[in-house]
């Protein structure tokens, strides 16, 4: 079924596609070790976080917080906000966005084109600081209403709900999930729901490395793990740096004919790690990992160019 | 409790807020065979560090340590073994950033 009432109804459904060029070739007479991409760009504004906005907007009026003409208020640096500003648009909302000031322009633009109010935050302390200047935002205005998807049991519970159950129906097989660790929800969420259907899946955490800026955080205290993170969800995790994210997302480009957005080239990265240990382990494998959207909203940070190299990234939130 | 003599030689980046700690050197090195081992042999060089890693001899829980780019929580922890040749990296923990 491809129509649909309006474009909210159109949320998820998103495509699994396979890798056959990217994926490594087994040993001789072992199993297949196959990658799939879950492609969220296919959401109704292009990213993952549809999913995450649609749900906290709906769990928040049906417990009745967030009422007509509301004003929504929102720590993000890019997608979360857009999906929300879409959302706030059709249902008429008021949406005002805390964004590090350091975050690329097409992201400002979008946000701006749906009516969002954009409130930047300093670059030192990347998405900390946002999340700090949000929830003092929250306490001098009581009535915003302050989704926050950090701690939004509404977020995780999207990706049980839908992201987990379509991964699964679309590919039974499924031996490793592997997704982005921001808000943590993705993980959270659809890793709960494959490992209740089969307690062997591998949940497998890709941590964008960022650049200095974000971690001269004042003290150490300033650290911030979010409140939906349980450890124990998870099977393990990695920390990729922009030089290999970078190198993954053109390979993914290059290869398959993909255009992902750059936190795709670090969940690849981590991804075709796994795969190569199975290879090696000669074990057949079904790599299911997450494309959080499209390059489009990178075009102007050139990592994409011909000539560019990674260190273009230095100094900007790029994940 | 010190490392043995043919314990291998571990590179370990260290992040801004904690380079007071090594006469502001981005990356350190000590020898070691496991995690634990490795942050002993730090804080011997540079007095204070180990302190700001562990609390009650776990890891705090805003410091991310990784080998290898993989998060040692999920490896054993302190007890995390360690090979020549590999890197550590410690971060403070910080959430996600368009998503």
């Amino acid at each position: 079924m491809t129509r649909y009432d309006s474009l909210e109804a159109s949320l998820g459904h998103t495509p699994l596609i396979g890798l056959p060029k990217l994926s490594p070739k087994s040993q001789p007479g072992k199993p297949a070790v196959r990658l799939w991409a879950k492609m969220e760009d296919r959401n109704p504004t292009g990213s993952i976080k549809d999913r995450t906005a649609m749900a906290m907007i709906d769990d928040a009026e049906k417990t009745g917080i967030l009422k007509p003409g509301a004003t929504i208020l929102e720590p993000t640096s890019g997608n979360t906000g857009i999906s929300l500003a879409m959302v706030a648009k059709v249902r008429g909302y008021n949406l005002v966005c805390v964004m590090p000031e350091n975050t690329s322009i097409e992201r400002t633009q979008i946000l701006e084109m749906w009516g969002a109010k954009i409130i930047y935050s300093p670059a030192a302390g990347g998405s900390n600081e946002a999340v700090r200047v949000a929830k003092e935002l929250a306490e001098q205005n009581p009535d915003w209403v302050f989704l926050y998807q950090y701690g939004n049991p509404a977020n995780t519970l999207a990706h049980y709900q839908t992201t987990g159950p379509e991964v699964f129906e679309d590919l039974p097989t499924v031996t490793h999930f592997v997704a982005g660790l921001g808000t943590t929800g993705t993980l959270m969420g659809a890793g709960k729901f494959l490992r209740e259907k089969n307690p062997n899946i591998a949940i497998i955490a890709a941590e964008p490395r960022y650049g200095e800026v974000v971690y001269g955080l004042r003290n150490l205290d300033a650290g911030f793990v979010p409140e939906l993170y349980d450890a124990s969800n998870i099977t393990r995790r990695f920390s990729v740096g922009a030089e290999d994210s970078v190198r993954r997302v053109r390979e993914l480009l290059e290869i398959e004919g993909i255009f992902a957005g750059i936190s795709t080239g670090a969940i690849l990265h981590a991804a075709l790690g796994v795969a190569k240990e199975c290879v090696d382990a000669g074990v057949g494998a079904d790599i299911a990992f997450i494309v959080c959207d499209a390059g489009w909203k990178y075009l102007s940070t050139g990592v994409y160019g011909k000539d560019s190299d990674s260190e273009v990234l230095d100094g900007q939130l790029w994940a | 409790m010190s490392a043995s003599i043919s314990a291998p030689t571990i590179e370990v980046r260290i992040p801004t807020i904690l380079r007071p700690y090594t006469n502001s050197e981005k990356i350190v090195s000590a020898e070691a065979n496991n995690l634990g081992e490795l942050i002993t042999a730090l804080n011997d060089k540079y007095v204070g560090l180990g302190e700001r890693l562990l609390e009650k001899n776990e890891l705090r829980r805003f410091i991310n340590i990784y080998i290898n780019d993989e998060d040692v929580r999920f490896m054993g922890s302190l007890a995390a073994t360690l090979k020549a040749g590999d890197s550590v990296t410690i971060l403070p923990a910080v959430a996600g950033g368009r998503k």
